[in-house]
């Protein structure tokens, strides 16, 4: 035996390197089971009618064909809940940014009168809130059922966000900075936008992606929100109707000949759906982990 | 100008001044002093009061047989009868029962995996394939909870799932995980942990690399090998952070994802999909039962506020910095 002669030589790495190999191959079996999911489905959205019917794609594509996607593609209503999506996406990540920005500049001021009051009646929303009917009920009393405003006004006030950016503010600009500046004559709004956003430019790019991510991954509230104005539906809302719970069929146009069967249609509206995400977690991954970070670590 | 002569004078007149500048300052001074703040500040103010407090008085509906037509005002005050007629209801006990045995299961698998996938990762040296691994095993915390159930459907269906289609082709039978109660569960279950594995690790991997490399280097000549040094050196050290976590979780017991239960439950599982928040949708927002349904939101409110707030004394008597 090879194996034993070598041993004899080297013990103690022979017998860690077995270890090494089996922590790895755990880890290597956990990240697959995040990735193979997505083979399987964009495989099974590229892949033919009949073999897919039959039970026969696992993770390559069988009878390679695009034509569940130019199906999609020519669906009027997912589209339009794309568009829905991206502008409630933007227009809420700008709005939140807003309202976090106004609230943690002044609370992280030491001159400020009531601060502490403020800040405590901030974090109280943190742990007790209506609910979902006394929202709804609001949302109902204020008019705002089926409009855009329902899933982009009440989200967009995040105590969560502002005491991170506040904490934050606090911690990185030095207070000499900012008074040589005030004996320039420099108020607060010039302080604001000429040195702390500035410097806060990371910790606001994360909470920008805080507040993208989520608004784009929601549905509870579109789905408690928008009833009857099928047309303002977003993206995930639409997903929900037509994949998970089926009850909506696709809108295709009829002139085409040959409809791909429901399967194939479901996992290509699945990567559809999930492209976008894919596609920007590479870069905004490092954001996160970093607003984890903060977020963990409270003052 | 003006306001660089005020930051100058001032503060030579609170040294100088003290006693009659206290009885001298008023709010109108301190809001002509920083009206520039209280300017911003009242943006995020508005919208705290329009959509986090005003609702709080909807909870009023929870004593009233509220009628969406009368209105608030209008509608006639029942005291506790809604709450009466609530408990005395099998679907309030099955929503309890549902909502604690999900979240409790849930607690213990999704906390302790997370700390052994950080074990593991912290023993990886190889930078590539350590960070691979992170990135793919982040990746599902960014997905919607539509997304993870279509996932689900695609993988787990009976029908025409994948695992199903590979269970057969090895010659066994197809397994309803998502079409039977007890299936249901334990498919619930690991796609929790599927979701939250990866993101899991991400605190305790911080705190492992904090750790006093000495410890190790000292455990090393004592003999200790991988494991011992996992058990009697890292895990020692990440102690507080896991008991932070652990307290401030078993605040949220009461709790739970509306998104994720609703995203996959099925009409051929009842049993287990029951949580309070969805009860609380089905009998409100479908069935337009108000009051019941914020009586209903309103216990769980409150029931879980008295979680968080045992959970941060614990955390305080241990001497960590609690969350309030």
């Amino acid at each position: 035996m090879k194996a034993s002669d070598s041993s004899i030589s080297v013990k103690r790495p022979v017998r860690i390197d077995i270890w090494d190999v089996g922590i790895r191959l755990i880890l290597l079996v956990a990240s697959l089971s995040c990735l193979l999911p997505f083979v399987h489905v964009v495989a099974k959205s590229l892949s033919d009618d009949a073999y897919v019917i039959a039970n026969k794609v696992f993770l390559l594509p069988r009878g390679f064909t695009l034509h569940a996607y130019t199906q999609i593609l020519s669906d009027q209503s997912i589209l339009q809940s794309l568009y829905v999506s991206v502008f409630i996406t933007v227009l809420f990540t700008a709005l939140g940014m807003i309202i976090t920005i106004c609230a943690a500049y002044p609370l992280s001021r030491k001159q400020l009168r009531g601060r502490t009051v403020i800040t405590v009646l901030f974090m109280i929303t943190l742990y007790f809130t209506g609910g979902i009917i006394p929202d709804y009920l609001l949302i109902n009393n204020l008019g705002m059922l089926d409009t855009i405003w329902s899933l982009v006004l009440p989200g967009a006030f995040s105590a969560f966000n502002l005491l991170i950016l506040r904490s934050s503010i606090t911690s990185t600009i030095p207070v000499s900075l900012e008074e040589s500046a005030r004996m320039d004559g420099a108020g607060h709004f010039r302080i604001l936008w000429s040195i702390v956003l500035p410097l806060s430019k990371p910790i606001l790019a994360t909470l920008s992606l805080f507040y993208a991510v989520g608004r784009w991954n929601a549905y509870q509230d579109a789905l408690f929100y928008i009833k009857y104005e099928t047309a303002l539906r977003p993206l995930q809302l639409k997903l929900y109707y037509l994949v998970v719970q089926a009850s909506e069929s696709f809108q295709l146009e009829m002139t085409f000949v040959q409809t791909s069967s429901p399967e194939v249609l479901k996992a290509a509206t699945v990567v559809f759906a999930t492209l976008p995400i894919i596609c920007v977690y590479p870069f905004i991954q490092k954001y996160f982990v970093r607003g984890v970070m903060i977020g963990s670590v409270k003052e | 100008m003006k306001t660089k002569h005020k930051a100058e004078v001032i503060p030579k007149n609170e040294t100088a001044f003290i006693r009659v500048e206290h009885e001298k300052k008023t709010i109108i001074y301190y809001l002509r002093r920083d009206w520039q703040l209280y300017f911003l500040l009242s943006i995020p103010v508005l919208f705290a009061f329009v959509f986090k407090y005003l609702p709080l008085s909807g909870l009023f509906i929870a004593f009233q047989n509220y009628n969406i037509l009368k209105g608030f005002w209008a509608s006639e005050w029942v005291g506790f009868d809604v709450f009466r007629d609530l408990f005395a209801r099998p679907d309030f006990g099955r929503a309890v029962r549902n909502t604690l045995l999900l979240n409790i299961s849930d607690l213990i698998l999704s906390f302790t995996i997370p700390i052994m996938l950080a074990l593991f990762i912290n023993e990886i040296k190889g930078t590539v394939f350590k960070r691979v691994n992170q990135t793919l095993l982040y990746l599902p915390h960014f997905l919607s909870w539509v997304i993870i159930g279509a996932l689900a459907y695609q993988l787990l269906g009976l029908g025409s799932g994948m695992m199903n289609n590979f269970i057969e082709q090895l010659g066994g039978s197809r397994i309803p995980f998502l079409q039977e109660d007890l299936h249901w569960l334990f498919s619930y279950l690991v796609i929790g942990v599927w979701q939250g594995m990866g993101w899991g690790t991400i605190i305790y991997l911080a705190a492992m690399s904090s750790v006093n490399p000495e410890l190790y280097e000292a455990a090393t000549v004592d003999g200790a090998g991988r494991w011992r040094k996992m058990w009697h050196v890292t895990l020692p050290c990440i102690r507080p952070t896991i008991v932070i976590l652990l307290i401030l979780s078993l605040g949220h017991v009461m709790g739970g994802s509306f998104e994720r239960v609703f995203a996959l439950q099925n009409m051929a599982t009842t049993e287990f999909t029951t949580t309070i928040p969805i009860l609380v949708y089905r009998w409100g927002i479908e069935n337009g039962d108000y009051s019941r349904a914020t009586a209903l939101g309103l216990f769980q409110a409150v029931i879980g506020l008295i979680l968080v707030l045992i959970a941060d004394r614990i955390a305080k008597k241990l001497g960590e910095d609690g969350l309030l």
